[in-house]
């Protein structure tokens, strides 16, 4: 592996956790779309900044870019106050307008510079590398790396100091209010992280993709545990991972980095969607379905429970009649009977079935509880 | 003697349209005060303005005599359940804890003194076994008795509750009234938005007939009148007659 390659997975993987740490409370606060607002407004600050420093690695291009992406925070919930708009259309007016004088500012003003449509949309994490920090004649490396760890490490610290007071906020804005810990403050610090994030993931991976970094991980960690810190590490490491195996499946395809790392996510979360131990699609459908095999076993003994002993029973506790009355399918009839034999609960005589001592118990606590 | 909320001419309004018309109310405090009205009547909106959750459009609020900050007088509040995302990725002991951290202060985090304080909050309202429990996985009434102790941990002298008794179990409606009662004992005061006009008498000392302005407000025995219900309600009374 090249000194490039290294550098440019762990730009990938610090762009990739970068994006997790603030993404998590995107997703609980039920704003994973605006990571789609905030990701495409700071394109204007960022060309404004560029056009005052004539520096494409100026830091005061990540203070324009997360003054436009907090702007739109702001526009949004202003029409959204207004009640005549919706948070959604909102979102939908106020960041295609901003996007939009970004991109024809750039198409107007720096047509000579690497600052073109493409990139703002898709990124380049193979061009990371080449745009270095030499300090008096040492090369420290590649600019992008120092950006995103910078503001990735402010984010984790943020997050870190006031894990407690985000949470709060994110649970309970109301009670936050009233301890005196300022969630609407919490807020806007917060999404001015993620106009931060989203400056400096657009160089690596485009305004898109940063979408998929910020809210797939968390939105597969969610379904993965019970517990916010977890939730935090978990995306931060499915989005480590995606990052890594991301550029790997673009250097064997010979495709963009970028949208190998998002296509990864995408399958990550798939898989997690699927096949989570308790919340997954495959586990609630063995569940129901345990479920209603242990509720037929309870019909059933009730049922034999119930006429057992008495004059109707010749007539009530047959096989045939729990297809006539309990209207259960024959062969789910069957299956039953035979998996209720088989754990000593019933026993079976010719057509006619008995409870044993075990099978009356369980069905004497069924109707109990 | 000074009240324990002293509400002068509260006017609450959205684009000077009034949910809440000069509201004047006092509550004497160590009494239980039920706050009942139609669906939008405002009690909801009350909490919140008195808790300074909402800025009303006039008036003043007095809670202990002085006007509420969170260092003059310790408040508790428990929202309405829906108020809040049950799917939220913590557990019952972490929501309990929330209603300290006011007192643990910014960016310190919650030790062991604290988790003493909420289990114990938690056995208050028979929920120390779920400590660890998931909050998703809770029954209405348990979610109820969780926010309970939230706000039992605050210790605080005021309490307000939005509809605490909505939708939960008869064992859980017993426990929150013992509960309510025994904080009454202790001389604190708690306010109540309640639904249920027949246990008004039986549960509280006091109540407030609001219906965008205040129809009545006293002692339960003279201000819970069928004339005063009707006004509250309009014609929809008839149904609880036995009451008045």
């Amino acid at each position: 592996m090249t000194g490039f390659q290294l550098e440019i997975q762990l730009t990938a993987i610090i762009v990739a956790a970068a994006c997790a740490l603030p993404g998590t409370f995107l997703v609980l606060r039920r704003m994973a779309m605006m990571s789609d607002a905030i990701s495409h407004a700071v394109l204007p600050g960022i060309v404004v900044a560029f056009f005052l420093t004539g520096n494409l690695s100026s830091p005061l291009l990540i203070v324009g870019g997360t003054a436009t992406g907090l702007l739109t925070v702001v526009l949004v919930e202003a029409m959204r106050r207004t009640r005549l708009v919706r948070e959604d259309a909102a979102i939908g007016l106020v960041f295609p307008a901003l996007f939009s004088i970004g991109v024809i500012l750039i198409a107007r003003f720096a047509g000579d510079v690497h600052l073109d449509i493409d990139a703002v949309l898709l990124g380049e994490l193979a061009f990371v590398p080449f745009d270095r920090w030499v300090v008096a004649g040492v090369d420290l490396g590649p600019v992008g790396l120092y950006a995103t760890g910078v503001v990735g490490a402010i984010t984790g610290l943020f997050i870190a100091l006031f894990y407690k007071e985000l949470k709060l906020a994110t649970f309970d804005a109301a009670l936050c209010a009233m301890l005196g810990f300022m969630p609407t403050m919490l807020h806007y610090a917060l999404m001015g992280l993620v106009s931060a994030t989203a400056v400096v993931a657009f160089d690596a991976v485009g305004a898109i993709l940063v979408i998929a970094l910020m809210v797939g991980p968390p939105a597969a960690a969610y379904l993965l545990t019970d517990h916010l810190h977890r939730m935090i590490g978990l995306s931060i490491g499915l989005g480590a991972t995606a990052a890594v195996a991301g550029y790997w499946v673009a250097h064997v395809l010979d495709a963009s980095i970028a949208g190998s790392m998002a296509s990864i996510i995408g399958l990550e979360f798939a898989l997690v969607f699927a096949f989570a131990p308790h919340q997954g699609l495959f586990s609630s459908w063995h569940r129901r379905r345990l479920q209603r095999w242990e509720f037929a076993r309870k019909m059933l003994v009730i049922h034999l429970l119930q006429h057992e002993g008495r004059p109707e029973a010749v007539r009530e506790c047959r096989v045939d009649h729990l297809q006539d009355h309990l209207q259960w399918e024959r062969e789910f009839a069957g299956h039953l009977i035979r998996q209720s034999e088989l754990q000593g609960l019933i026993t079976r005589e010719g057509v006619y079935l008995h409870l044993t001592a075990k099978g009356r118990s369980i069905a004497q606590e069924a109707m109990v509880s | 003697m000074g009240y324990a909320v002293e509400v002068r001419d509260l006017t609450v309004a959205y684009r000077q349209k009034p949910v809440l018309w000069d509201i004047d109310l006092k509550v004497p405090r160590g009494v239980l005060n039920a706050i009942v009205g139609p669906n939008g009547a405002g009690k909801t909106t009350l909490m919140k303005a008195i808790l300074g959750l909402i800025k009303p459009a006039a008036g003043q609020v007095l809670l202990n005599g002085a006007p509420y900050s969170r260092h003059s007088v310790r408040v508790g509040y428990v929202p309405q359940r829906g108020s809040v995302d049950w799917d939220f990725p913590t557990n019952v002991l972490d929501v309990t804890l929330m209603g300290l951290y006011g007192r643990i202060g910014w960016m310190r985090r919650v030790g062991r003194k604290e988790r003493k304080l909420a289990l114990q909050a938690l056995e208050q309202v028979g929920m120390q076994d779920y400590a660890q429990r998931q909050i998703s996985q809770l029954s209405g009434g348990q979610q109820q008795r969780v926010f309970l102790a939230r706000a039992l941990v605050q210790d605080a002298e005021i309490y307000f509750m939005d509809e605490p008794l909505q939708g939960v179990d008869a064992t859980t409606e017993r426990a929150i009234i013992t509960l309510l009662r025994q904080l009454r004992a202790q001389g604190k005061t708690v306010m109540v938005v309640h639904h249920d006009l027949q246990t008004v008498t039986s549960y509280f000392d006091n109540v407030l007939l609001l219906n965008v302005r205040r129809i009545a407000s006293g002692p339960v025995e003279e201000v819970f009148t069928e004339e005063n219900l009707r006004l509250t309600y309009g014609g929809r009374v008839a149904f609880v007659q036995a009451s008045g």
